[in-house]
């Protein structure tokens, strides 16, 4: 078992010297490895409504780019209200005379046939979520795939199982689910949000976000080739004046959000006193707790992991490293040592750690609470690595010396950049971890069983991960506390959040 | 001569203390013959900020309390409403009630707290769950109250509704702040007496009387209720809804436009409890 004076020696050497820094950066370069897959873009993408692909009704198109290099992939159809108006139509007309009355064993059989026909395009998928998003090709093709078809794959076996969920009550569909998703894991939040809906019997109307549209429209050719009945599904794409529209349609029984804090409080406060239901999925500033005798190797890949992943845009990120005292230097000489062998470059790379920033407004909203962090005197590492010079990069970034009122502490940077706090006792760390309005998740790093059971009872957050960070399953339910939302999703219990109780 | 009764004075149950309201203010309180009956505490916003402080404090040890001493102390409750019935019944009674309903309401409340008693070592085992997630990990959901729970409880069956309002809230270690009746406040007033003499720890349950209208938009913006549940009027639920906003509350709200009724056999269930619970997931590695 590794302890700590062992870690320490480790560190220091013999004779008490430091040991020699391992140095890889940029000693040699490495050659470009690209994916190649085609990712079968069209130069224009309409809305998706009634089981057709339709032009909008105002004629208006939006440019989406690839943030790794800034030119044009696509346009995007912008849907107005009357678009969204059409949707809905559809919907209720799907959900009322088809989906809501189709044998639960139908349902599902739909269900596994969307999650089989991604898997049989999740290359091409990948690389487009990679064009589109920014975020490495070995993420969108090993993590943001795999893990939407499972969650279809999961839901499906659930619609024909649906007296299983409540038990003391039935469980019946909504009605029609309005739902607006995030640019972070665009086609994974549509599997999220749309499998639980479709296998309650719900039908949907769905935004992808603006700057991430296209897989979600590609996903369109996937439910029109599955045969899913006309309605069920209708994707309209836009900004914030068509996810106004979605949130404020009389039609809608219920709205899903996942995206930052305000726009949640801004829908909360709009579906006050309408009756629709509610689910949030918000902002995090979780905090990652390493203790002394975590497994400190283990440990630096875990932090790694929970802020440099998909560039940071995480919503359950380990924003918040909160390292105990006696191993504060150790582990904080053992991140510098990490990030400087991180590969920041093109997402198409099969060696790209870090990707494109998802768009310039982010990446400025990045540099700005980072310029605060220096400003408020916080000590800021950086690793001295080549950015490409076009498109959206930022390299990963460590704070040390930072106190519970720095902005980089208490808000949602949503980037490569970690805030380092230190802690000397168990009770410090867990009033440090919870001293925040977010209380979405947190990591632990610990040796001792007992101490992740006392941490991840006090701690006040929807998922703790002990010795491991970022881990996700369908089958496991997932969402906030506090400002960080409200509602599960995955599982029986997200299931719960799509139905009424007769 | 005959002897003139005592009379009692009216005080709410706020952080294990009769209180009045530190306003000074009171509503004169009459029968259904218009008669006198006495003066109830008109709380304040600043009382009902109090109980949440009370409550605060309570909470913790509350929740960490075990589920089977919660249950125990439910039903201790139970009892103590059982055995002050007559009390309770001619409480009831003051808003117009007759005899046999204002004993049928007592004795349905007493019935919910035993049922809500029972869940408090089970709803548990229904809910949480172990998860089969696809790497190797133990993954297990278990539930968490959500902390502190504003309660606003309808005029009509003013201590039923109110009993099973509060019990699924705090059955799970929740702790309450809880607006009484407003037509009909005295059986809250009473049901202090007994929460104070049922084991439960002061500050857990907090009952307030006084106006809606001035309560109801401090439970919707205080930022330490994390809940707020009970029965609203449109104009209400447009006002808990906006304010929950701001700290992205929950709420739980029935509309008074369509009244329950609170003896069916459907107004209990694990589904109110589950409503004031949070889902928090673990995950664990397994390896050697």
């Amino acid at each position: 078992m590794t302890t700590l004076t062992a870690e320490r020696k480790k560190a220091s050497g013999r004779n008490g010297r430091a040991a020699p820094e391992l140095i890889f950066g940029d000693l040699w370069e490495f050659d470009p490895a690209p994916e190649t897959a085609d990712p079968r873009l069209k130069p224009r993408y309409d809305l998706f409504i009634g089981g057709e692909f339709v032009p909008p009704r105002g004629g208006k198109y939006f440019d989406s780019i690839n943030p790794g290099n800034e030119q044009k992939l696509a346009e995007i159809a912008l849907a107005g209200p009357a678009d969204v108006d059409a949707a809905y139509a559809a919907a209720q007309r799907a959900q009322a005379e088809v989906w809501g009355r189709m044998p639960g064993r139908e349902r599902a059989k739909y269900l596994f046939r969307l999650a089989r026909l991604l898997q049989d395009r999740a290359r091409e998928f990948a690389v487009a979520e990679s064009l589109d998003g920014g975020k490495p090709i070995k993420e969108s093709r090993d993590f943001d795939l795999p893990m939407a078809a499972a969650h279809f794959f999961y839901h499906a076996g659930w619609a024909d199982k649906l007296e299983y969920v409540a038990p003391g009550r039935t469980a019946r569909p909504l009605g029609v689910i309005g739902q607006v998703i995030p640019w972070n894991f665009p086609l994974l939040m549509m599997a999220w949000k749309l499998a639980p809906a479709l296998a309650m019997g719900n039908s949907v109307v769905i935004k992808p976000a603006e700057t991430t549209s296209i897989t979600a429209l590609k996903f369109a050719e996937i439910i029109r080739d599955s045969g899913l009945p006309p309605g069920v599904v209708n994707i309209v794409a836009g900004a914030g004046e068509t996810g106004a529209a979605i949130v404020n349609h009389p039609a809608a029984a219920k709205i899903a959000f996942t995206g930052s804090t305000e726009v949640g409080k801004a829908i909360q406060r709009a579906l006050a006193g309408t009756g629709k239901k509610l689910t949030l999925e918000l902002g995090g500033k979780a905090a990652n707790i390493v203790f002394e005798d975590a497994p400190l190797d283990q440990a630096v890949e875990g932090i790694v992991n929970g802020i440099f992943f998909n560039q940071g845009h995480v919503c359950c990120a380990g924003s918040r490293l909160l390292v105990h005292e006696p191993v504060a230097d150790v582990v904080v000489a053992k991140l510098r040592q990490r990030i400087r062998v991180l590969r920041v470059g093109d997402p198409l790379d099969k060696n790209t750690d870090i990707g494109a920033i998802n768009s310039r407004p982010q990446l400025e909203k990045i540099r700005e609470l980072v310029d605060s962090g220096v400003k408020e005197g916080a000590e800021m590492y950086q690793p001295p690595c080549r950015l490409p010079s076009k498109g959206f990069y930022f390299r990963p970034t460590l704070f040390t010396g930072v106190t519970q009122s720095h902005r980089i502490a208490r808000e949602e940077i949503f980037g490569p950049v970690l805030s380092i706090l230190t802690f000397r006792t168990v009770e410090e760390a867990v009033e440090k971890a919870n001293n925040t309005a977010y209380g979405l998740s947190a990591g632990v790093w610990t040796d001792k069983g007992s101490r992740i059971l006392k941490l991840s009872t006090e701690l006040k957050a929807g998922v703790v991960w002990a010795n491991t960070y970022n881990k996700f399953d369908p089958s496991s339910p997932f969402g906030g506390y506090k400002e960080s939302g409200f509602g599960r999703e995955g599982g029986r219990q997200g299931l719960l959040d799509y139905c009424q109780l007769t | 001569m005959k002897r003139l009764p005592i009379t009692k004075t009216p005080k709410v149950y706020v952080g294990g203390a009769f209180i009045r309201s530190e306003s000074g203010r009171t509503q004169p309180l009459a029968d259904a013959s218009g008669a006198f009956v006495a003066n109830i505490p008109q709380c304040t916003r600043k009382d009902a900020r109090n109980a949440v402080e009370a409550a605060a404090k309570a909470g913790p040890g509350w929740a960490r309390r075990t589920a089977y001493n919660r249950g125990q102390i439910l039903y201790r409750l139970g009892e103590m409403l059982e055995a002050r019935a007559g009390e309770m019944a001619a409480a009831i009674r003051i808003g117009g009630a007759g005899e046999a309903q204002a004993h049928k309401e007592t004795a349905a409340a007493v019935d919910r707290l035993i049922y809500y008693a029972g869940w408090a070592d089970k709803y548990e085992q229904v809910l949480g769950s172990v998860n089969p997630v696809a790497s190797s990990h133990f993954n297990f959901t278990v539930t968490e109250p959500m902390g502190i729970v504003g309660v606003i409880a309808p005029d009509e069956a003013p201590l039923l509704a109110l009993v099973s309002l509060v019990a699924p809230a705090i059955v799970s270690g929740n702790v309450v702040v809880a607006l009484a009746s407003e037509r009909q406040p005295y059986p809250a007033i009473v049901l202090g007496e007994m929460l104070a003499t049922s084991d439960l720890p002061g500050g857990v349950v907090n009952l307030l009387t006084g106006l809606r209208k001035e309560i109801v938009p401090t439970f919707a913006t205080h930022a330490h209720l994390r809940a707020v549940c009970g029965v609203a009027s449109a104009a209400e639920r447009k006002t808990l809804g906006t304010g929950a906003a701001e700290s992205v509350k929950r709420t739980v709200l029935r509309p008074a436009e369509e009244p329950a009724d609170w003896y069916a056999d459907t107004a209990q269930s694990l589904y109110p409890i589950r409503e004031l619970l949070e889902f928090k997931t673990t995950w664990h590695p397994v390896g050697a």
